[in-house]
């Protein structure tokens, strides 16, 4: 595919790798924080090319895996009645809730289906007016602005048996509450580029000069991720902490103007709950005071259900490098992929998920397992 | 808002203690192996079909101490059995495709092909096939003439007679229009012995073409997801290419169809039951862009998804070459390309060089492949 | 957050009050919302997540950041010396970037 296969050239990996290698003298602690960054870098290898002094730090980007148990509970509560289509992205339907997951609905009897769009679920409560379709709305601020979108579109339409349940969260705040937290070993940033696609670059700078770390608005794709670590690693060697944009192809200062304008009307700022983290406060949306009545919570009172993560989860300082997963006492035993109990062993990507799988193979540590935890 | 978050590690405020600190052993890593938790799934999920690790599970666990007997312990795609002096493939396989009719194929040369590849993959030329019709109440007639006539015409291309029948007919809304069932049976050639438990370090693997085709062509008409793609399935007989493999030489070691799963849980399977490693370059895989451009956009790995007209052998290496030269002579090997080898190290794990230079580890799919958005 | 990935866009029509274009993928084509960037036209690029265009793909920026590391490669390849890639920065490189601080280790495969 044009502007994907260039930027995964074998031959241009090596030279950055090279250049990052030449400028490395000590060892920095990097988190890209997307979970679409963790999965180019575990699928391509690339944290075991990178020199010994680069380590990174798998953080909480992916929507899936920090979508929280209640809410979870909830989309099981609501694609469980007979009178729902409950419509989702893939990814969603085996993360585990309390007690079953959305594929163990749909043996009881539960109409889930997978989408690739949530126009299509829209499209599939215009063909069922006489059923309730809820999607599941999850996602950063990339997934945000096609979920507002889609439920404009329900009301533009009058489409009155479309709804959504919303569980989106917000980067920034959740920057912010990493680098606040006392033992945070995180030095810099790779800012995850689609979500600045949508919101541009505005809110980074203050963050990186009030925190002094470098955050480097990083692409997806090998080279992407090598050329956010290049820049990342020149900041840290020189001492420098500024907002950089290695992703400028998709990527503009004002983001997306006519999406921020939609996510603006349609959400409102909310405190959201992390799997396996905690509540971070304002680091969320929700639907705002016009498109109430959108909102599949309210519509299935569900907002009573409330549950507590498991006690022995500790993904919350996996994510934030505190610990190694194998240094959690739940991994392996309790918690393992076909049975996860936190958002690291949930996603294949997840920190704890593909350290489970490098486990198993015996292979030598890289040098980021075999770095010990300070 | 710090203290929203773990307010510091080892001690969590929800994890408590660590293990180490309430004298608890700690996860003790060397030697581990996968402590899946078994049976946890209380009914019959889609992924028990998808032919990765829930589909395995169904037949270990409940089938093979259900029925018992050495053969079905082998767990091949077909059995190998002797009767009055003589030995036999014998294989059945059952086929619920949606829709029943997509680009390249329907579910009736698919059911044929699929029979006819299981007994291949033991080195049987099919002989008979059985074929079970499941029809729904209301089936358009046309629609299982249609299928009637593609079973027909692939048998007749394969050279396979359809011997027997039967036909049950299950109330409207318990069906998909038309399920099928075969069964086949072939004779095994003197000197070969197609087994997983024969593949030795050192033994070359080859696939018979580009991978993909056939799931891509699924999805690409399947609800939700419909994209167009100028790819049909690659759905095919493949006893005459095995005639011209095994012609070379009848030590073949193993042969796979890689359907469900794909290539992945192909080589996984062949790595578990024959307790070696296995290593593949991905820059080797025939991968046309096409399907490497619809699984980047909806998120699938192209080595997990599914195949109807293709074939993964372990050769010895001596025959390597003249392998895959009467292979690339054969139609449907002309794409055959090598692309990895058993070795003695991670017994039982399968990994990939990715084009990048480095590895990752190749997992058994746990069910079916799902669209993911990070 | 967030499998996004460029294709280019073939056609355009209002339908159902909302602009929605044919976007070519590599040879598989799939129907997307452009409402967020609606002056996209016939030809361009668009960065497409779940069905919506979400930004224009600027082909220019693309093509410069491939040349940066071409640049990278070769200078250090030729002349051993990076500082020479800092001689004419991007423009759109933050100010005051600096190259890389020694030579690189070209006889070092890119494997351990």
């Amino acid at each position: 595919m044009k502007y994907l296969d260039e930027f995964q050239n074998p031959e241009l990996a090596r030279r950055l790798l090279d250049d990052i290698r030449s400028t490395v003298t000590r060892p920095w602690a990097l988190m890209e924080v997307c979970g679409g960054q963790t999965h180019t870098i575990i699928r391509h290898g690339i944290d075991q090319l990178l020199p010994e002094q680069v380590e990174l730090i798998h953080g909480p980007g992916c929507p899936v895996c920090v979508t929280p148990l209640e809410v979870i509970d909830k989309a099981l509560e609501i694609a469980a009645r007979p009178d729902v289509i409950f419509c989702s992205f893939g990814d969603m339907l085996r993360v585990p809730g309390t007690d079953r997951d959305l594929f163990q609905v749909r043996s009881r009897g539960g109409d889930v289906r997978v989408v690739y769009s949530p126009l299509d679920a829209l499209k599939i409560a215009q063909q069922n007016p006489h059923r309730e379709v809820v999607f599941f709305g999850i996602g950063f601020e990339t997934t945000a602005p096609p979920n507002a979108m889609t439920v404009h579109q329900a009301r533009k339409l009058g489409i009155p048996n479309f709804s959504l349940l919303v569980s989106h969260v917000r980067v920034p705040p959740a920057i912010e509450a990493i680098m606040a937290s006392p033992d945070c070993r995180v030095q810099a940033f790779l800012a995850a580029g689609h979500v600045c696609s949508v919101m541009g670059t505005g809110e980074y700078p203050e963050l990186a000069a009030r925190f002094r770390v470098p955050i480097v608005v990083t692409g997806f794709e090998p080279l992407d991720i090598l050329e956010g670590i290049r820049r990342t690693v020149r900041q840290l060697e020189r001492g420098e902490h500024t907002m950089d944009n290695a992703y400028p192809r998709a990527v503009r200062g004002e983001g997306n103007p006519a999406a921020r304008a939609m996510l603006a009307d349609v959400f409102e700022v909310t405190d959201r709950s992390w799997r396996g983290i905690g509540t971070i406060p304002a680091s969320g949306w929700r639907l705002s005071e016009r498109y109430r009545e959108y909102d599949a919570e309210h519509r299935f009172s569900v907002e009573g259900i409330t549950t507590r993560e498991p006690a022995a989860c500790r993904s919350g300082e996996v994510l934030q490098g505190f610990i190694k997963p194998h240094e959690c006492e739940a991994f392996g035993t309790l918690c393992t992929p076909r049975s996860p109990l936190g958002a690291t062993m949930v996603s294949s990507e997840g920190a704890c998920a593909a350290y489970y799988l490098y486990r198993r193979l015996g292979t030598t540590p890289t040098p980021q397992e075999a770095s010990p935890v300070v | 808002m710090s203290d929203t978050l773990h307010p510091a590690p080892g001690g969590s405020s929800r994890g408590g203690p660590t293990p180490a600190d309430r004298g608890l052993p700690t996860v003790d890593i060397s030697g581990w192996t996968c402590p899946a938790p078994l049976r946890d799934q209380p009914r019959v999920v889609m992924g028990h079909g998808g032919g990765g690790a829930l589909s395995a599970e169904l037949v270990q666990q409940i089938f093979a101490p259900a029925f018992g007997g050495e053969i079905l312990a082998q767990l091949g795609d077909s059995a190998a059995v002797s009767l009055g002096g003589v030995r036999l493939a014998f294989s059945t396989d059952s086929y619920v495709v949606r829709p029943l009719f997509f680009p390249g194929g329907c579910i009736g040369d698919l059911a044929v092909n699929g029979t006819v590849n299981d007994l291949a993959m033991s080195g049987a030329k099919a002989a008979y096939l059985s074929c079970g019709f499941i029809l729904e109440e209301g089936v358009e007639m046309p629609v299982v003439a249609g299928v009637a006539d593609a079973m027909g015409a692939a048998a007749r291309a394969a050279g396979v007679e359809v011997a027997t029948g039967d036909t049950k007919v299950v109330e409207a809304g318990h069906g998909d229009g038309v399920y099928l069932n075969t069964a086949g049976i072939g004779l095994i050639p003197a000197g070969v012995d197609l087994r997983p438990q024969r593949v030795v370090p050192g033994d070359v693997v080859i696939v018979s073409g580009d991978i993909g085709l056939h799931g891509v062509a699924i999805m690409s008409v399947r609800e939700g997801l419909e994209f167009g793609v100028e790819i049909e399935s690659d759905c095919a007989a493949l006893g005459g290419l095995v005639e011209a493999m095994l012609a070379v030489t009848p030590d073949l070691h193993v042969l796979r169809d890689p359907t469900r799963g794909g290539l992945a849980a192909a080589l996984c399977e062949i790595a578990t039951a024959s307790c070696t490693g296995i290593v593949i370059q991905e820059r080797a895989i025939p991968v046309p862009p096409a399907v490497a451009n619809a699984c980047a956009i909806l998120g699938l790995d192209p080595m997990y998804v599914a195949n109807e007209g293709k074939l993964v052998a372990f050769v010895p290496r001596d025959h390597a070459d003249a392998v895959l030269e009467a292979m690339r002579a054969h139609p449907l090997g002309a794409g055959a390309a090598i692309i990895g080898e058993a070795v003695a190290t991670h017994p039982g794990m399968v990994v990939a060089g990715t084009p990048l230079g480095g590895t990752r580890v190749v997992d058994l799919p746990l069910g079916e492949q799902l669209p993911r958005i990070c | 957050m967030c499998l996004a990935v460029p294709g280019k866009v073939l056609d355009i029509e209002e339908r159902d009050g909302t602009r929605m274009a044919t976007v070519d993928f590599g040879g598989v084509v799939k129907e997307v919302c452009l409402e967020y960037v609606p002056d996209l036209r016939v030809g361009e690029y668009a960065i497409v997540h779940v069905g919506f265009a979400l930004q224009r793909l600027d082909e220019e920026s693309a093509r410069k950041t491939l040349a940066l590391f071409e640049e990278l490669g070769l200078l250090q390849e030729e002349f051993g010396d990076p500082w020479e890639a800092a001689a004419e920065p991007p423009r759109w490189e933050e100010p005051g970037a600096g190259p890389a601080v020694a030579a690189g280790d070209g006889a070092r495969e890119a494997g351990r």
